[in-house]
């Protein structure tokens, strides 16, 4: 498992680091529990939203906020921070239980996700909520729109890296294979595509819906850096992470293609396309909270009790 | 200016043209294009500054979203290509990530109309009005001539938020000057009468202007606003003619169904209802031919502005009898 570190300075990209960064393996676990506790919480609280693509993200997801990238919650628009874009916009319950747990905004906030008088939309609007980059949730655009961040911030010559959080479902759309092209033609080497390959989509399995194997094959040929690894192994997160950083002045982007298991965490969810778009109700919620070590009254409170 | 025998000029050459003045002014602009550099005359802009200039290739999607990305690293980006692609292939990527994203994207869309010409219906974009008006927080223009559409890109380049600029391919009467005002938002009424008054975009401000004179020879006086911006709406310049002439004729080059005479119309019937005629394209799509020929067939020449003003002139006298 790589050495984690909290260097004062970025160790990829040498900008100073600010925000909350976790150091050790454990920490990062306890975070990705709290962070599974959230998405239940909140989805429970709504009465809609997606389940399945936020849980098999949660993983990845937080070694990304608590590790990799260079945020600060304090003033999301930092003029130097890494840019986050979630292409995958359906995926809101763990992109602001994330957020939140970065920072961002009030924990308690998270019970007011979809909700007239809240600030977090079904899908994430970046005028609404801190730390939303783009407002995505039309399939395939968010891709594009990290590209422009990297083209213009190589045009700057700003060190930062650009992130965008795709779905394998969504390589189903065309776009997403024009900004592919981009991203090579322009040897966008600051951009790094993670992506969620938890082989389910809306409709059943991805490989019955619209067959998007082989994926790795397909970036290598659009003239990508290609890691694979179990994102749910937090040794082979790491390592990912690690080597994405290691191509960071390679002349092309990266994708991390993380294969994960849709509605990870929550045994009843697991592996099952129904869990796409619907959330826990009644007897699942306190059947997926209890997995999760909690119950629905305990991490309400945890959730109203403050920042922490 | 000779009415008769106006000078010519392509509007999209004033657009080519502002991109370098904007370009020697900000550094923070950048130009995209998608494979139409010399046709969209951006090509300008490239010779000069090839460090900011970007081809994106025949995928107006990636571009319209890769300008966006561009946008929130502070760069002021101008995207061409033709407006049949610019206002529909990529027309998702416009509403969900620049119109309700908000960003500072600004959207050349060229060839616009059936003006067109030889390359047929495919490429003769007559729906963008209707289209980008219907975008909360976009900001249509439609510039008359080659100094309007380069005042217009240079006023893109000074607001913030997402602009969609329509031009033309071919060469059209030059009907302002360097020196004319502009403002975004703001109409022109180029020439008074208290007939009534013809509402005009594009290329049709001058057909109007030559309807007015042909109007004149009955003794008709008809006032012609030149409505360059179709969004915001100037209700100001279209109310008060509304009240002053008590009939509006709208002239564009453009489908009937929620352009500018449908923009006029909203407006009217909410503040101030009076009989309007609409000289427009009727829900059909364009054909190959010149130029001249299909204005003429589609109804957008100065005799089809004047007859409908004696239409309108009819509904007028009717509903005060």
């Amino acid at each position: 498992m790589p050495t984690l570190t909290t260097a004062a300075t970025h160790p990829i990209t040498g900008v100073a680091r600010r925000g909350l960064y976790l150091d050790s393996v454990d920490d990062l676990k306890h975070m990705a529990l709290r962070v599974r506790r959230d998405i239940i919480t909140l989805l429970a609280e709504a009465g809609s939203g997606h389940s399945g693509g936020p849980l098999s993200i949660t993983d990845f997801g937080t070694a990304l906020y608590f590790h990799e990238a260079n945020l600060d919650p304090e003033n999301p628009a930092w003029p130097d921070r890494d840019f986050i874009v979630w292409s995958v916009g359906h995926c809101t319950p763990v992109h602001y239980a994330l957020l939140a747990e970065k920072g961002f905004f009030p924990r308690r906030d998270l019970l007011k996700f979809r909700k007239f008088d809240g600030h977090l939309q079904g899908h994430p609007h970046r005028l609404d909520t801190p730390g939303v980059e783009v407002s995505t949730g039309s399939l395939g655009q968010g891709i594009s729109a990290a590209c422009g961040i990297a083209y213009g911030s190589k045009m700057d010559r700003h060190p930062r890296r650009v992130w965008s959080f795709n779905g394998d479902g969504e390589q189903q759309e065309g776009s997403v294979w024009e900004a592919a092209m981009f991203a090579a033609h322009y040897r966008l080497d600051n951009l790094i595509q993670v992506l969620d390959y938890n082989e389910k989509q809306i409709d059943g399995d991805v490989a019955d819906v619209m067959n998007i194997a082989p994926l790795d094959q397909k970036y290598k040929a659009f003239n990508w850096n290609v890691i694979s690894c179990d994102g749910h192994d937090w040794g082979e997160i790491l390592q990912a992470y690690a080597e994405a950083g290691k191509l960071y002045r390679s002349g092309r982007p990266t994708v991390i293609i993380f294969h994960t298991v849709m509605g990870k965490g929550v045994s009843f969810m697991e592996g099952k396309a129904e869990w796409h778009g619907k959330p826990p109700k009644g007897e699942e919620v306190v059947i997926a909270l209890k997995e999760l070590g909690t119950t629905e009254a305990d991490w309400r409170a945890d959730l109203m009790s403050g920042e922490g | 200016m000779n009415l008769a025998k106006p000078e010519m000029k392509k509007t999209r050459e004033g657009f080519g043209k502002a991109l370098v003045e904007l370009g020697e002014s900000n550094p923070q602009v950048v130009v995209l294009v998608g494979d139409l550099s010399e046709s969209t005359m951006v090509n300008f802009f490239a010779e000069k500054f090839p460090e900011r200039f970007i081809q994106v290739g025949v995928a107006e999607q990636n571009m319209m979203t890769v300008a966006a990305g561009l946008s929130l690293v502070g760069k002021i980006p101008f995207l061409s290509t033709y407006g049949a692609f610019a206002s529909c292939r990529s027309l998702d990527q416009v509403r969900v990530t620049l119109c309700y994203g908000q960003l500072n994207v600004k959207i050349g869309g060229a060839h616009g109309g059936i003006s067109v010409g030889p390359d047929g219906a495919t490429h003769q974009a007559m729906e963008e009005i209707s289209i980008m008006r219907a975008m909360p927080n976009m900001t249509m223009i439609v510039p008359a001539d080659f100094q309007q559409t380069r005042k217009a890109t240079l006023a893109a380049a000074a607001m913030h938020g997402p602009v969609y600029i329509r031009f033309g391919r071919e060469n059209v009467p030059v009907v302002t000057t360097v020196d004319t005002p502009f403002e975004l938002g703001r109409g022109i009424e180029m020439a008074p009468g208290g007939d009534l008054a013809i509402i005009a975009c594009g290329v049709m401000v001058y057909e109007a202007l030559v309807a007015r004179e042909e109007l004149l020879k009955e003794g008709i006086e008809a006032r012609v606003i030149n409505l360059h911006t179709l969004k915001p709406l100037d209700t100001e310049i279209i109310v008060k003619a509304a009240r002053e002439t008590g009939a509006l004729v709208t002239a564009e080059e453009h489908q009937v169904h929620g352009g500018l005479g449908g923009a006029v119309a909203e407006c009217t019937a909410r503040m101030h209802p009076v009989p309007v005629e609409m000289v427009a394209v009727y829900d059909r799509f364009g054909q190959s031919g010149k130029p001249d020929e299909l204005m003429a067939a589609f109804g957008l020449k100065s005799k089809d502005v004047v007859a409908r003003a004696h239409d309108v002139l009819k509904r007028k006298r009717r509903a005060a009898a």
